[in-house]
Parts: C-alpha cells; structure tokens; sequence
C-alpha cells in the first residue's frame, strides 16, 4: 500500500518545547490533510513504529469557510482542508501558525483577533432587532465590491504572512483593514466611519503597515486587502488633517 | 433568585446567537457558549440563502403561500403554529439582516435580488453569493460583539457543554461545561438555558455537517429526561461530493440557476427530474430528488459508468453569470475535486444533510424541562418530515428570536428566591463531571472509540437513511447495542489533562450511540412513509395512523417511544405530489 510521509510539529503544552514527529499514513485518492489527520488520530504510531499521543488540531466546517483548521503546511499558511495531498510535495510538514500563541500541536490560540474586530468596531449600530423595514437600497456594482470584503473568515493567514505583526509589535493586522473597509462602504456604517477610521490610527494601526502585500498573496478568499489599505491609507491622512485644523 | 435572571446559551451559531441578542436586548446578562468561536460556527456552511416572501419580482408570492408550502414540503408532519409565525416574520428577519450590513445580492433598483430554490415555483430565496450562511453568522456576531463591548454578553468560546443541571421539580438551573483546553470542568448557574446546538451529522460518520455538530449536547439533556421527537426524520440532501473526511454539500442554488441533473442513457443525456416532475423539474424537494437519484442509481442501474454518482451540469450557463450568482459554491467543487464545473459536469450523489428531528419544545420553545429551551437545528420544529430548502436559516433565527423573549419571560416569572438552588446542588454537578471525566481517562481496553465510531457511521448510512426495511432496522437497533457493549471496553490513547481530544471524543461517542437509537427505533416503528422517511414495505403516507410526533425518553432499556397528534390547525393535509 502506497503511504504519505507527514512530518508534524508538536508541542504537549504551551510551556513545553516543541519537537517533530513524523508519520506514514496510507494514500488514498483526493485525500486532503485532515484525512491525513484523521488516520494519525485512528492510529496514532509514528514513523518508527512508535505508539505516540494522537496529533490535535483545530477543525470545523471542512469546506474553508469557517478558517478554524488554518495551519502551515510546506511552509505556507492555509488551511488544512483544502490542502490537497496530491498537490503537496513529500515529506508535508505540518506547523502551527507563529504568530499566535500555540495551545497544543496544531492549535493556536486566535483570540486577540476577535479582540481587535471588538476595538475597530467591526459592527453596523442598528438600533435594534424588531421590525424596521429594509436597510438602505445599494447598487449591484457597490455590493459586488463589499462583498469580497465580507467574506474575510478570521483565519489568519494574512498576519501569519506579515513581516509587521509579531509579538514585539502592536500592529493590528489587516484583516482589521478589510473589515473597517467593509463597514465604512456600507451607507448606514458610514454613519459612524470616523470612530473606526480612529481605531486604526495611532499605534499599531495603518500607518505601522510596511507595505510587503504579504498578506493580499497569502489570503484564501483574495480580498483585495492592499486596496483597502491604500483607501483608508488616504481615508485616515484626512482625517489627521480634520482633526488638527479643528 | 439573584436581582437579575441569569441566562446561559449553548451553541454560538445563527440560533444560539440570535437569543443572545435578543435577550441582551432586553437588558439581561448572557453567558454564550461554543466549542468554536462563533464564527466558526457550522451556520456559515449554508450556502444558498434564507427564504422570505418579499415578492420582489412580482410573482404574487406572499407568507401564506411560503407556509403553505413549508407545510406541504415537510409532508403535514409539522406542527403548524410556528412555521406560520415563522414565514409571516420571514420579510422582517431578512430586512434585519439588510439593515445589519448583510451583503445581498441586488436588483438593478438596489432592491434585494431573490433566487428560486426547491419545493416553490417562486422567487422567494435571499442570498449573499454563495455564502449567505457565513454571512448571516457574521452579521449576528458582530452584533453579539457589540453588546459583549456593552458588559451584557460573556463569551464562553472553547467550552463543551457537557450536561444540564436539574433541581427538583423538575427545573433546569444551570450547566455543566468543559473547557477544551485546559479541560476544566465548571458548573455555571442559570434561571434559564437555551440549547442551540445544531444537527447530528456525526453520527452518521461523514456528512455535509461540521466537525462538531455530534448531537452529543442533545443526547446528554435528553438522558437527563428531555423528551427527543421526530428524530427518524434525517434530510438526505441530494447533490453532495463524498470525500475521505466529509460529505460536500452542493447547494440546491445551483439548481435554482438552472444547474440540471442527468445521467447517460442510451448514449444521451437523460434529465430524469424533468421528465418525471415536469411542473418542478430539478427543484423538486430534496427528499423527492433523492430517491429519484437511489433509483436511478441502485434500480435501474444507470448511475454514471455504473458507480453511485450522477451528474449535476451547469456548462451551460454562462460563465459570468455563474461567477456572479455560485461562485462560492462552484469554488468548493473546483478546490476539492479539480475539475471546473463551469466546463465539466459536477459528480454528485445525496448525502446526510439536516436533522429535522430534535429536542421537543412547546410553542415557547421550552422542551418538557422547566427552563431547559432549545432552538435552531436541535429543536424539532418546523420542517416536520422534510426541510424546504432555505429555511434553515430562518428557522434559526426565528426560533432564536421566540426562545430569547420566552426564556426572559419564564425567568422572570420566577417566584423570588423560592426556585434558588443551593450552591451545593451545582457544585455537585460539576464533582459528578469531573469524576467522570477521570474514569474515561483511565480507560485501557482494546476497543478504539474511532473505530466505533466508523462502524456505526457506516451501519446508519446503509440503513438508517433514504431507503428503509424494517429487518435491517433491527438489525442496526441491535447492532447498536453492540456498539453500546464494545464502548465500555474502549481505551483511551491520551490520557493527558491539557486539551486532550481523545476524552471529549469518547464521551460524545457515548451520547452518539444514545441518539442513534433513538433515530433507528424512531424509523423502525413509523412503518408508513412521509417525507424523508421512506419504507418500500409501507409506500404510502399513513396519516389514519401516522399523523402524529414521535417523541422519545431515555430508559435504561433503551428509548421509550409514546405519540401525540399533529397541529393541523391552519391546513388541512392533502396528497403531497410535485409531478
């Protein structure tokens, strides 16, 4: 039976340090790595015929739309179910992304990501639930453009691949950009644009970006996340200027 | 009772987070828990879109019609109070949604653009590209973000639910949860709970569901006395792409574009669908296309170079539009199998897809638990036999929307103090928890809980699902107990105290086989056929009898299955017929 050689980074807890294991596991046809995965979990015996501790990681939707199993794989940040085997070159290594704290093997700890969409505001104020009629009438061309942006899933991948966000760095990453772009081209977010134009200026916001485009490369969804950077680049330059002549 | 209820949610998808608003928005504090962040939340799969009849396109469609048509789709089977309330307050719920920053597709006027979709000959389904239930989820996070910046709502993301907390009565007061990662197990006290945890696909091994939709929440409140109903009824979804992890659904708004379904036949494409249901054509619903598809396929033997696939085809739509309208979709396709189906006609075969089944619940949502609510895909109403398509996401949120106001009216009508449970009473819960928990850990016999786990995917696949014969039901009943036996001899390869899998997994496993049960016993007693329940032995629907719920109670013998009668109040059941 033909068989896939992984090479995995472990890690047993955050304290602890890391180490590889690597696993042969039986090729199957449009195996992806969470099949992978899943074989090493049925039968967790490394390479040298070792009985080892079942690899964890993250995992959801399987269909890369909910960013939960966004891993690096051969080097490159993505994620893991929509990382064909047949397309991968052997040995795969499997690491957890770096710029986040590592939880255990493959799971990182993603939560300051939700933090920074809770200090850029990332929400349409409405005022309420009940019953108000529909929003606001938007031409096909204006939703077409937002709804690139709405597709961002808070995997990562686009600091993961950024030189400028690191922990010796306050840089807030631009799947933020994205989200502020999405909200400030809505026509009733943009009632409140300058509280999140404001969130992103100052330390660590968009004037800490070093320009590299890593990060419009490395996202799964191509949101044109460097476009957004560019608007609110300029969105932000007059809102200093506002400010100061005020 | 403390100044204020206390509210906990279990379950951070469009359900379980749609209560949450709505009980911040009266002022309450919420506690939300998830195994994912919400986000992550197996609602952002739904693909296709949320039915309201707007009547956009002037067609004459109004709720009426779209109740009439849930009703009829989910073959009389459903109660009919709320999915009437339900498709009156569809328009509303999509306009929150619009007023939210949701990014529907659009008109030319900039009106909200609607799709057509199975069972319906209008245009009633909203849709945001290909990823509406992503984007739905995302709007409701972002509003549940808002109030947690405004100190009412508490995040609990990365915590497994592991059981209710009763006190006498009895009353529901609290849960008991598991943190992931540091598995610390904890109760947490509460005037009111509302399960919102999705489907049981898992239990069916691979499905179009996410990883964590285990029904192993469900299981763990209804061994504890919550009654389970209707759960035979499991929607097979008919175009899915089997993988090695998992079933990828297809959605039916590729259909709704025009996609058409065929197979080879005497060297030409046959349009099965279009010739036998010309009035709906390939937007039958999907329990009707798939056994079209079973007999095309295991019948007349015509499934694509003999193998169980048949093809969905939309090479002849042009490409902007598809890009337009299904690129998400026609990505995932693209990404997991390599071919491009805008050039090369999409394999597909039906595979299990949503749980019409679930906890029982009155017309509040409350299930027979005093306090205990559920909602979203793990309650049992509104889709009775079988699902429209497109309704899910409006049940979620409409069920969110009813349990929410319903949960802060029974806790605040808590007489004060008297329902106050002693601090003993969680405390006591959390200890039998955690000593359970440590008696899996030392589990070390042979059987391998993924491999019991395979079995009984494997078996409920064959048995439990478009196709059903009372002797094989048996059998997996049996076969199932089997399994039952064979887990109390699993052991456990991780045995560790920091977010250990494996632990998690053995108990879901357990809860699993319970519902499984309930499921296969369900089926194997409704000897009729409606909906997604099908016995060749008994082919037609059987409403002298069969009109009425299942509902299931745990006994230590297995599930106890009693009946009570359909609300039939607003429409009287016919003959279901597309043709």
């Amino acid at each position: 039976m033909t068989t896939i050689r992984l090479k995995i980074r472990r890690r047993e807890r955050p304290d602890t340090s890391g180490y590889w294991e690597e696993f042969d596991v039986p090729y199957r046809q449009h195996m992806n790595i969470i099949s992978a995965l899943q074989a090493i979990r049925r039968s967790p015996v490394n390479a040298a015929g070792e009985t080892t501790k079942p690899v964890v990681w993250e995992s959801n939707c399987l269909e890369e739309v909910c960013g939960a199993c966004t891993m690096v794989i051969n080097g490159k940040v993505r994620q893991a179910c929509s990382a064909l085997v047949d397309k991968l070159e052997q040995p795969i290594t499997l690491e957890p992304m770096s710029k986040f704290p590592c939880v255990r093997d493959l799971i990182v700890d993603r939560s300051a990501m939700f933090s920074t969409l809770k200090k850029i505001r990332a929400w349409i104020p409405i005022d309420g639930t009940h019953n108000l009629g529909p929003g606001p009438k938007i031409a096909p061309s204006v939703q077409e453009k937002a709804y690139e942006y709405s597709r961002c899933m808070t995997c990562g991948c686009c600091v993961e691949a950024c030189p400028q966000f690191n922990d010796r760095s306050p840089f807030i990453g631009a799947f933020a950009f994205g989200q502020v772009e999405l909200f400030n081209s809505h026509p009733t977010g943009a009632l409140n644009k300058y509280e999140r134009l404001d969130a992103i200026m100052g330390q660590g916001g968009i004037t800490d970006c070093g320009n590299a485009q890593n990060c419009v490369r490395a996202c799964p969804k191509q949101i044109p996340l460097t476009d957004a950077i560019a608007g609110l680049g300029w969105e932000t330059t007059k809102r200093a200027i506002h400010k100061l002549l005020k | 009772m403390a100044a204020k209820p206390q509210f906990v949610v279990i379950g951070g998808g469009l359900a379980g987070l749609m209560t949450t608003i709505k009980i911040a928005e009266a002022g309450f504090p919420v506690q939300i828990f998830s195994t994912v962040p919400c986000r992550r939340s197996h609602s952002v799969c739904a693909q296709g879109g949320i039915n309201a009849s707007v009547n956009t396109k002037g067609e004459g469609d109004s709720p009426q019609q779209h109740f009439y048509e849930t009703i009829l789709g989910g073959d009389f089977l459903a109660n009919q109070e709320l999915p009437k309330g339900m498709c009156e307050a569809a328009p509303a719920i999509v306009f929150m949604f619009d007023r939210m920053g949701v990014q529907f597709n659009r008109t030319p006027e900039g009106n909200l653009d609607f799709r057509r979709f199975g069972g319906t000959l209008y245009h009633r389904t909203a849709f945001a590209g290909s990823t509406t239930g992503q984007q739905l989820i995302y709007a409701l996070d972002e509003q549940v973000r808002r109030h947690e910046a405004g100190g009412l709502v508490q995040r609990f993301e990365g915590w497994e639910f592991l059981s209710p907390v009763s006190a006498d009565g009895p009353r529901c007061v609290g849960v008991v949860a598991q943190n992931l990662h540091t598995m610390e197990i904890r109760a947490f006290r509460a005037d009111a709970v509302i399960m919102a945890t999705g489907g049981v696909g898992a239990i069916y091994g691979r499905s179009t569901n996410s990883v964590n939709c285990t029904g192993s929440a469900q299981s763990a409140c209804y061994q504890q006395g919550a009654v389970y109903a209707n759960g035979e009824f499991i929607q097979v979804h008919p175009t899915a792409v089997p993988g090695e992890d998992k079933t990828r659904l297809i959605s039916e708004g590729v259909r709704g574009e025009g996609g058409r379904v065929w197979v080879p036949k005497d060297g030409k494409p046959w349009y099965f669908l279009e010739e036998w249901y010309p009035k709906y054509g390939n937007l039958v619903p999907r329990d009707v296309a798939s056994r079209a598809i079973y007999k095309i396929v295991y019948e007349l033997k015509l499934g694509v170079n003999g193998q169980p696939i048949v093809y969905l085809d939309v090479t002849h739509i042009p490409r902007d539009r598809l890009e337009r309208k299904l690129a998400g979709i026609l990505e995932i396709y693209e990404k997991f199998i390599g071919d491009d189906p805008a050039k090369i006609p999409m394999k597909v075969f039906p595979g299990v897809h949503y749980t019409m089944g679930g906890l029982w619940i009155d017309d509040r949502h409350m299930t027979n638990i005093p306090g205990l609510f559920a909602a979203g895909e793990c309650d049992y109403q509104y889709h009775g036999a079988n699902r429209l398509g497109a309704n899910s996401l409006l049940s979620c949120v409409y069920g969110g929307m009813v349990a929410g106001p319903a949960a802060v009216v029974y806790a605040k009508g808590l007489t004060n103090g008297a329902y106050a449970p002693p601090p003993s009473l969680l405390e006591q819960a959390a200890r039998r928890e955690r000593e359970y928990t440590a008696r899996l850990l030392k589990m070390d016999g042979p059987e391998n809980p993924h491999i019991l786990h395979d079995a009984m995917g494997k078996m409920m696949i064959e048995h439990v699902t478009v196709v059903r014969h009372n002797k094989s039901l048996e059998a997996t009943d049996s076969q199932l107990c089997e399994l039952q036996q064979r887990w109390q001899k699993i052991g456990l390869p991780d045995r560790g105290g920091w977010a250990n899998a494996e632990v998690l997994f053995a108990r879901q496993l357990y809860n699993m086989l319970q519902l499984a049960r309930v499921i296969t016993r369900g089926a194997l007693a409704r000897n009729e056929s409606r909906g997604a329940h099908y016995k060749p032995d008994f082919p037609d629907r059987n409403d002298a009898e069969w009109l009425k719920t299942t509902k299931a109670s745990w006994t230590a013998d297995g599930p106890r299955l009693e009946y009570e009668p359909v609300n039939i109040k607003y429409i009287e059941p016919k003959l279901r017929s597309y043709v």
